[in-house]
């Protein structure tokens, strides 16, 4: 008990000293304060998920829990320059926002031309212009009771982003949120909070990027997506964190009639990661993809939660998540669907298939259906295992060597996911991760292995 | 010189307990000649095809095999397929995400790295895949697909032609080719067939399949029937439309009578 005492003191003592250090903002904007001090209190009496809690048990949170993480200061070095020019957009986005170890840093950033009514910026900047709007939606979505690491979160929000698209807005280019995180000598947490809130028949792409500049960090980010009526919204996450670094995410997603959200999350970095992903289906018609891809080895971890949550008749959704796991790493994919009972003529899909490339890769993957309507359809199946002998012999019969046909299938496997992918910077960059892990030419590039094969499912 | 030679060949599954499936095959196929094995399901015509091509799910227990002068059994399936032997698939593998094209390329520079031969470029793959294209006489439709992801069965199995068209073997195993196939596509996988052993006189196919129906159009310089793991009599091609006409029965009684 005393220990479990300590590994809470530690973020409460943060939380004494990041009150401090928010400049009195809690005075101005009094719901912000009672909302970070509710997600504390909340986090003060859950505390973190214990090991045989049925959500958590499969992901490691010991050293997550353990480790004396002081609060990440916006420290910009060379690597972290490094890393922005080396995971940054340039002109492939119409504006892009970078945060150092959590903090906006304005002059790193690009906030680009937006049409009118459209929002891009920093939520500490925008909670000083539009603290009305925000109050409106801000933890509504993403509850503090969610989960501990939401509550948590909750109690430090400050910084992160605030994306606001009014009635019919529309871009072309996607909207880029750069997170370089660097640990320096002790290991440190951020906060990140991002709220997105698209109006009706609006339409937009965004990518956030997590990315590692050397050191031990932890983040933990909470994102809120709301949409109103016919909305189309293309959200890409790329993580790339360190080896050593910790990342839990949790994104809520609340879809408004006839709205088409689609999400292609990649995790490659960290040394344990959970992402929740929860999206509520909560107008007729709306229609859900979820994608994913993990490629880890190592000693890494990656727990992917997902949850579709159908609250109205007429929706389709769709869920396509693939791990590649090596070395002694281990994955967790748990996808519930939720078919409510009004949530008639439901069509749900949902596939996970895991390829293990060592003895010592592990994959935990458990499908879950929960379904109250009568007249829905929904299938799920899931596959775990290794690269398949009959392919291998397939390769070998033409000449190709077990380890190039091994490399060139594990390349295919996952890139039935990147080209699925619409935003070029994040799918290029995957592919030559993919390519470079596998020792593959660089110029391997999709079109040279499936594009036909798109044309002809589609 | 014989191409192949195969001497009391014996394998079984390789698993704990696995099964015999080949008990003694003996065969010699010599360059220019055209074989085809036939014979009921489960004689192990498959299985044969399988050990030639170094599939190691089948563990070879006695016997020989001298593939142009080398040990076949020492090699790997790569290895095998680089020295000229290729096997068309009786159930061709889905490849989703691998362009036949790629594919393609892969496979042949990987043969051609073994000669010591210079690997091609995009623009010769692009003639060389024409040119075999028009040969066979078969539209280019699949090779920007997946490999055979989709492909009908008829569609498979030209592809399985095509692909050997494209690498060109020494020795063609061609397991089941004519299965599934409806007339048309069946002349033309026998015309291809034919086409590319004819060109070159040091070449050889050997054609396994249940029916004769293949063998009106690629005519066979030898047929042998396989019965439980064992080639059990030869002929010429006579002898494919004998089993055609009388099944296979009175070869059994005849083997039985001779043991």
């Amino acid at each position: 008990m005393t220990q479990l005492m300590e590994e809470k003191n530690v973020h409460l003592s943060n939380f004494h000293r990041f009150e401090k250090e928010a400049n009195g903002d809690g005075a101005t904007m009094p719901w912000l304060d009672e909302l970070r001090k509710a997600g504390m209190a909340r986090f003060d009496l859950v505390g973190f998920p214990a090991a045989k809690d049925e959500n958590w048990r499969h992901t490691q949170l010991a050293p997550i829990v353990r480790t004396k993480f002081a609060l990440a200061e916006n420290d910009v070095n060379d690597a972290v320059l490094d890393a922005i020019k080396d995971f940054g957009f340039d002109r492939e986005a119409i504006s892009e926002l970078v945060f150092v170890n959590g903090h906006y840093n304005a002059q790193l950033s690009k906030l680009g031309k937006l049409p009118r009514g459209v929002v891009v910026n920093s939520l500490a900047k925008a909670l000083e212009t539009e603290g009305d709007r925000i109050q409106k939606q801000l933890g509504r979505t993403a509850d503090i009771n969610a989960n501990p690491f939401v509550a948590l979160n909750s109690g430090f929000i400050r910084d992160g982003a605030y994306v606001f698209f009014p009635r019919g807005a529309t871009l072309d280019q996607p909207i880029h949120l750069l997170f370089v995180d660097t640990g320096g000598d002790t290991p440190v947490i951020s906060h990140p909070r991002i709220l997105i809130v698209a109006e009706d028949n609006s339409e937009f792409a965004l990518v956030t990027s997590f990315v590692g500049a050397g050191g031990q960090h932890f983040s933990n980010v909470v994102t809120e997506v709301v949409t109103g009526s016919d909305c189309r919204v293309d959200y890409t996450t790329l993580q790339h964190e360190t080896p050593e670094s910790f990342h839990v995410s949790t994104l809520q997603v609340k879809l408004g009639r006839a709205s088409n959200f689609v999400s292609q999350a990649a995790t490659l970095g960290g040394r344990v990661t959970r992402n929740d992903l929860n999206c509520v289906l909560a107008g007729e018609g709306a229609e859900a993809t979820l994608n994913g891809l993990v490629i880890i080895g190592g000693e890494q971890h990656c727990d992917n939660h997902t949850l579709l949550d159908h609250a109205s008749p007429n929706c389709p959704s769709h869920e396509l998540y693939k791990h590649v796991l090596s070395g002694k790493s281990s994955g967790v994919f748990r996808g519930k669907i939720l078919v409510r009972q009004i949530a008639q003529k439901t069509n749900s899909k949902q596939t996970s298939k895991s390829l293990l490339l060592s003895d010592d890769a592990y994959m935990n993957s458990q499908p879950a259906l929960e379904i109250y309507a009568d007249d829905v359809k929904c299938t799920h199946g899931s596959t775990v295992g290794p690269v398949d002998e009959d392919m291998m012999f397939y390769f070998r019969t033409r000449g190709v060597g077990k380890q190039q046909a091994r490399d060139l299938l594990t390349y295919a496997f996952a890139a039935d996911i990147t080209r699925r992918i619409k935003i070029e910077p994040v799918r290029r960059r995957l592919e030559d991760f993919m390519a470079t892990r596998a020792g593959l030419p660089q110029d391997l590039r999709i079109t040279d292995l499936g594009a036909a094969n798109e044309q002809h499912r589609t | 010189m014989a191409l192949l030679e195969i001497k009391n060949l014996h394998a079984r599954v390789a698993a704990p307990g696995g099964r015999e499936i080949l008990k003694g095959v003996d065969l010699t196929i010599d360059t220019g000649e055209v074989h085809a094995i036939m014979g009921k399901n489960g004689s192990g015509k498959s299985t044969l095809c399988q050990v030639l091509a170094g599939r190691e799910a089948y563990e070879v227990t006695e016997g020989s095999v001298i593939y142009d002068g080398k040990d076949l059994l020492s090699l790997s399936a790569e290895e095998r397929a680089r020295e000229g032997i290729f096997l068309a698939f009786q159930y061709p593998v889905e490849i989703p995400g691998v362009s036949t094209d790629y594919f393609l390329k892969a496979a042949v520079n990987e043969v051609r790295k073994h000669r010591g031969e210079k690997e091609l470029d995009a623009m010769q793959f692009l003639k060389l895949f024409k040119e075999r294209r028009e040969l066979l006489e078969i539209d280019n439709t699949f090779t920007r697909r997946a490999v055979n992801e989709g492909f009908s069965g008829g569609e498979k199995k030209r592809n399985e032609v095509f692909q050997m068209a494209v690498m060109n073997p020494r020795l063609g195993l061609l397991d089941e080719t004519d299965s599934g196939l409806d007339i048309d596509a069946l002349k033309t996988v026998a015309a291809g067939i034919n086409k590319l052993h004819q060109q070159d006189a040091e070449r050889a196919v050997l054609i396994v399949t249940h029916y004769q129906r293949l063998l009106n159009y690629v005519v066979p310089d030898f047929v042998h029937v396989m019965m439980d793991g064992r080639i059990v009599k030869s002929g010429g091609k006579e002898l494919a439309i004998e089993l055609e006409e009388k099944g296979y029965d009175w070869v059994e009684r005849e083997v039985a009578q001779n043991v």
